[in-house]
Formats: C-alpha cells, sequence, structure tokens
C-alpha cells in the first residue's frame, strides 16, 4: 500500500474493558492502527488476543455493561465513530462499513428467507423499493458466486450449505457498496476446500469492488495468502505491524518468531520437533505496566518487565513494540 | 503402475501387501446410520458414514486421517474402537475380530485401546476432580489399593506434564492445553496399545497446538504406543504421521506414507486437498498452482453413482460416473481407488 495516502480509518488509542464479576478485564489496550482505502489490513492473534473485541467495539457492538470503551479515538470519513449515537452508528453498519462473522449459521436467522435478509439492508440504508432490492438482491447472490440465484432468494438458511452460507453473508455485507469491510475469522468453521473457494471469491470482489477490508484470522497460512499489510495482537496489544511479505520473511517481535516457528512445515524437511511457546497467555486483570508477552519470551530482560514497550517505527511502515535488537 | 491386489473385488480373503507387523487390521468396515421418518419411525434410508474401509496400522506407527467435516473419518475411528455396533466388516486387533464381540468380552479388551477427544471442555466431567477423571479407568479395570492408586496418577500427571498439586481441582480451572492433558493422562490409564486421538488440537490455539503435539509424539517414544490420528489440519498430520490415509465422503480415497502422499499425491482428490491449504509464506503463495473444487461434498445419505468424487473431481470421466474404482495397490505400495491412475 502506499504509504502517506490518506486512511480510510484511523484508530488511536483505542481501550476496552469488560468488568465482570471477579473484576476487570483490560481486552483492548491502546490499540492504534489505520486503514488505507482498497488495503486488505490482516490481523493475527491467538483467541483472547483482543482482536474481536478491537473491531466490536469501533463499531459498538459490544454490549455495555459489561464492555466499557475507556478511551481512544476512530475517525471515519472525519467523524469519530467511538462519540457517535446508537443511531448514528446505525446509519454506518450495514451500509458503509459491513461485517462477516466466523460462524454463518448463527449470524443468519433461520426464520427469514436469505432474499429477505438481504433485501433488508437494501430497504434499510439506500430506499429501495421491493422490486428494486430484489433485482439488486439477485445481483449479489450472483456476484458471491451463488448458481440459480433468482429461485435460492426464497430459500431459508439452512437450505445452504456451510460454504454457501459464508457466500450469502458476504452478498449481505456488500449489500450497500460498504467502504470497509470486517471479516471475523470468516473461513474458520469452514473446510480448506471451501476455504479455497471463498477466499478465492474474495481476491476476485477486491478487483471488482475496491473497498478495504479488515480481515481477522488465527491462521497466519490464510493472511500470507491474501493480505497487504498484517497486524498481530497479544495479550490485548498490537505488538508488530508491517507489509504482508516483510512481516513474514523479516518478523521482528519474538512472538511474531515463535508463532511462525510453532508451524509445521507444508513443504521442506519435517522438523524432529515442533518449537513451543512455553506458558499461557497473560489474564489482562489490570492494565499493563511491562511487556504482556515477557513470561513467555526468549529474549524477555529486565527492563520488559519495568515497562511496557512502545512502537517502535521504521521507515518501511514495519512497527513493533518490543525492547529487544534481534541484530544485538 | 500395475495393480496388484484388489481389495473391495475379493474381500474378506485378499489382504494387502504389508510391511511391518500390523496391530489393527480393518477390513471391508461399514457403518451405517439408519434415517428414520414418520410417525411410525420407519427406516426410510441410511447414512453410509462409512463405506468399505480396509487398511493396517503398523505397530508403534502413526497413521493420519484426513478429511474434510463430514466424511466419516471420525466415525471411523469410533467404530474401529467400537463405540459402535458396526454394520459390517472386520477389526482386527492384534489378531483378534472385536466387530462382532460385545458386553463383557468387549470390555476386556477395552483397556487396549483408548481414545482421546478433541474438545477437553466436553469429554472432562466437570463435577469430578482431576484425580478422579484420571483414575476413572483405574477403578473400571483394575484393582488397585488407595495408595497404588494415588500412585498410578500422580505417575499419570508427571507423564503428560500436570504439576501433581493440581489432583485436587476441577477441568474449569484448567486452561484447553491443560485440559487435553487431562484427557491424554486418562487415555492412557490403563497402558494401552492403541489410541485414537479424533482431532485432539483442533480445539486449541496454535502456541497450545505444538505443545500438545510434541507430548503425544513424546509418549509415543517412551510407551511404545500406535495412534491413529484424526485430523483436518493436513501440515500438523504432516508433521506427525508414517502414513497417510484421505477419505471422502465414508471412502478412503488414498492412503500412502507420508513423503508419497505430500511429495506426490496421484489421487484428484488429494491433489486438490493438498493446494487449498494455505501457506505461511506470501512468496510461495503467490506463485502457487491451486485446484478450487466447484461445489460441496454431496450428502452421504445419497452419495452419487459410480465414484464418490465424481461431482466436484476436475478430471472426471464418464467410467467414474457408472463404477465404484477399485481400491488397489500401487507398485509403490500405497493404495488408490481411482479409475484414472
Amino acid at each position: 500500500m502506499p504509504e502517506g495516502a490518506a486512511p480510510i480509518l484511523d484508530v488511536s488509542d483505542l481501550k476496552t474493558v469488560f468488568t465482570t464479576r471477579s473484576g476487570e478485564i483490560h481486552a483492548v489496550n491502546a490499540v492504534s492502527f489505520d486503514l488505507a482505502p482498497g488495503e486488505l489490513l490482516g490481523v493475527v492473534g491467538e483467541s483472547g488476543s483482543g482482536k474481536s473485541v478491537t473491531m466490536m467495539s469501533l463499531i459498538g457492538l459490544l454490549p455495555s455493561p459489561p464492555a466499557e470503551i475507556r478511551g481512544g479515538r476512530a475517525m471515519f470519513d472525519g467523524r469519530d465513530m467511538l462519540a457517535m449515537t446508537q443511531d448514528e452508528l446505525r446509519e454506518i453498519r450495514g451500509s458503509r462499513i459491513g461485517f462477516v462473522f466466523q460462524d454463518p449459521m448463527t449470524s443468519l436467522n433461520p426464520v427469514f428467507t436469505v432474499g429477505f435478509q438481504l433485501m433488508e439492508p437494501l430497504r434499510v440504508h439506500m430506499n429501495m423499493n421491493k422490486a428494486q432490492a430484489r433485482a439488486r438482491a439477485v445481483e449479489l447472490l450472483e456476484l458471491v458466486g451463488i448458481p440459480d440465484a433468482a429461485a435460492r432468494l426464497n430459500n431459508y438458511p439452512h437450505q445452504f450449505s456451510g460454504g454457501m452460507r459464508q457466500r450469502v453473508m458476504i452478498a449481505i455485507a456488500l449489500a450497500c457498496d460498504p467502504q470497509i469491510l470486517i471479516a471475523d475469522e470468516p473461513t474458520t468453521a469452514l473446510d480448506v476446500t471451501i476455504q479455497a473457494q471463498i477466499l478465492e471469491l474474495v481476491r476476485e470482489l477486491r478487483q471488482k469492488l475496491g473497498m478495504a477490508i479488515i480481515w481477522i484470522t488465527h491462521d497466519l497460512g490464510v493472511i500470507a495468502g491474501i493480505a497487504d499489510r498484517v497486524m498481530v495482537m497479544y495479550g490485548g496489544q498490537v505488538v508488530e505491524q508491517a507489509p504482508v511479505k516483510e512481516l513474514f520473511r523479516n518478523p521482528l517481535h519474538p512472538y511474531t518468531r515463535a508463532l511462525l516457528e510453532t508451524l509445521p512445515g507444508f513443504v521442506g524437511d519435517r522438523a524432529q520437533r515442533l518449537r513451543t511457546i512455553e506458558g499461557q497467555p497473560p489474564s489482562l486483570r489490570a492494565q499493563p505496566t511491562s511487556c504482556p508477552f515477557r513470561a513467555r519470551c526468549r529474549h524477555a530482560f529486565e527492563r520488559c518487565a519495568r515497562e511496557n514497550p512502545p512502537m517502535r517505527r521504521d521507515a518501511g511502515g514495519h512497527h513493533v513494540a518490543c525492547f529487544w535488537e534481534p541484530d544485538s | 503402475m500395475t495393480p496388484e491386489t484388489t481389495l473391495t473385488a475379493a474381500p474378506k480373503t485378499a489382504a494387502p501387501a504389508t510391511e511391518g507387523d500390523p496391530l489393527v487390521r480393518v477390513r471391508n468396515l461399514k457403518m451405517y446410520f439408519p434415517i428414520y421418518r414418520g410417525v411410525l419411525r420407519r427406516q426410510v434410508g441410511e447414512v453410509k458414514a462409512v463405506d468399505d474401509l480396509s487398511f493396517d496400522i503398523f505397530r508403534g506407527e502413526t497413521l493420519g486421517l484426513v478429511g474434510e467435516s463430514g466424511c466419516g473419518k471420525s466415525s471411523a475411528g469410533r467404530a474401529i474402537l467400537r463405540l459402535y455396533d458396526v454394520t459390517d466388516g472386520q477389526i482386527l486387533l492384534d489378531g483378534t475380530d472385536i466387530a462382532p464381540l460385545s458386553g463383557r468380552e468387549l470390555r476386556r479388551l477395552r483397556p487396549e485401546m483408548q481414545m482421546i477427544f478433541q474438545d477437553p471442555q466436553a469429554s472432562l466431567n466437570p463435577r469430578m476432580t482431576v484425580a478422579s477423571i484420571i483414575a476413572e479407568p483405574l477403578d473400571e479395570h483394575r484393582r488397585l489399593d488407595r495408595r497404588a492408586r494415588m500412585e498410578r496418577v500422580f505417575e499419570l500427571m508427571d507423564a503428560v506434564g500436570l504439576d501433581r498439586d493440581f489432583a485436587n481441582r476441577f477441568p474449569h480451572e484448567f486452561s484447553g492445553g491443560q485440559r487435553q492433558r487431562i484427557g491424554i493422562a486418562r487415555a492412557l490409564a490403563l497402558n494401552p496399545k492403541f489410541i485414537v486421538c479424533d482431532e485432539p488440537i483442533a480445539a486449541l490455539d496454535v502456541s497450545i497446538q505444538a505443545q500438545v503435539v510434541n507430548l503425544l509424539e513424546d509418549l509415543q517414544e517412551r510407551m511404545g504406543l500406535t495412534y491413529l490420528f484424526i485430523s483436518h489440519d493436513l501440515s500438523m498430520v504432516r508433521h506427525l504421521a508414517t502414513r497417510v490415509a484421505v477419505m471422502y465422503l465414508g471412502r478412503i480415497m488414498e492412503i500412502g506414507s507420508r513423503d508419497q502422499l505430500y511429495d506426490d499425491p496421484r489421487h484428484p482428490y488429494t491433489q486438490a486437498l493438498l493446494s487449498a491449504v494455505p501457506e505461511p509464506d506470501p512468496a510461495a503463495e503467490s506463485d502457487r498452482h491451486r485446484i478450487i473444487l466447484e461445489g460441496d461434498v454431496p450428502s452421504p445419505a445419497n452419495p452419487p453413482e459410480g465414484c464418490n468424487f465424481c461431482t466436484r473431481c476436475p478430471q472426471v470421466k464418464d467410467i467414474c460416473k457408472r463404477e465404484t474404482p477399485a481400491f488397489r495397490q500401487m507398485s509403490d505400495g500405497r493404495f488408490i481407488a481411482c479409475h484414472l491412475v
């Protein structure tokens, strides 16, 4: 992506805290990132690293309580989304920002036809009448590669297979020509051959429609094949951010390095033993005062326990939050 | 490339040429689940979850069983352990056919074969302590006094890397990786020879997966275990398995050594499956040849005529839609069910 192009989404210092009976959980801590028009930003991290919560916070989809956004700004088109009312956010959700969730069965309503669910955003956000919405819905189903689209509009979600349902979800997300598509683990529940179909579809759609995409996943293989830029999250923070080739060729954060090493290779020699990351992810009970990865890090030293490393940026757009220098 | 043995043509007599010493021999295994409909619950059909499987698992090896969801890999694993009453076929465990056994005879053999489940949350009783979970098989099958029983529990906890101090805790107090260790300790309690691992790492995070896989490998080496490792994670199977079987819609499409299968897949389905696995390397990803399969897997209640893969096969020929391909051995030792090779 061209550095310097005005970002379509600019998030800074986002903090989200959940209040539970057993205390606070600091799920997102001072997360900052931006998204250029037409770019595909991959977000990787393990469960509990805060990748979904970050995106849900932006678009106001977290129930409050227990969630509370303690700070930050999220500029979208010149306005701060975190300061918007629910009504203003509803205008944006579904029309200018679309989403696709992990499990297509639970995110589609089983008692309405797919056609109804596709036409709903068109009629609400684009003020289309029934006939216009129907025509557009057929167009959308064809766009995502569902054969016999006009007839399929009258089907219910259970009449579609998993891969087809995910295509329907993508069609709904694309219904109002969004500028940003947020996809949260969209292929995790699918089989590899179906996942390959969906990835191919997304590549095609990007070329045709040119929207920006945030793609959340824990699968580094998927990221390698599809992203322009990658953001690695750990313990509620962004620990590294870089263009995709740079990240895989030259990972700087010990967590990213360890993560890449734990994956068994698909080609080449078979490793005698898999490298592991010992220990468990942090519990996030309080605001972090030290590096969240410190306890599992091979290179941790005394400074890591004293301070939470700030983001270091280099000219090539490779950002890392770590005190350790790989060459030293 | 001449077929040397045909398994489907001469059932129950022909055995494939084997190297090594098979611990488990499966012959023509069928597991059909009936479908009942209507007020009278009349049987209207059957789901052919496992349809005519024949293969061996050699002593001390790991056989990887891969395939997409719904292909019958878990049903096959459960049928082999006789968690189901199989429809037809033979399962020879160390020479004894366990397919027709029931009741006490089967129970006597249970200590030999154990299972590790996918979801450690669902497969551990939340009301039992770690010690009582691990000791349950001992209570069922062994007569041990209290000291010996506790001794054995601690030994098992050490073996899987669980702190002895946790013996009186409950499953919910543990993370996913540690819970899986509890499940592994329970499976090892009776010194089994054969363990079916049904997606043991699918519910775990990447960084924890490697820990569990290394543990499984260590235990295999130390205790001489034989694994049937069921997974949809093709990279992990490549790391762990000695030989690999690829299933599609209830049948084995191809079975061979790890290197044969990954370096030179011959069945069109194996080729497509392997090419669909995303690699964590952007340079390799961009110039990789990908076979994108059209459409979805047909229902196992109503499999297509001929080869089960014929509806999605990129190289389909007329014969594939008429005749079920025989499961035959190639000159390089692998077995394959395809008309085209």
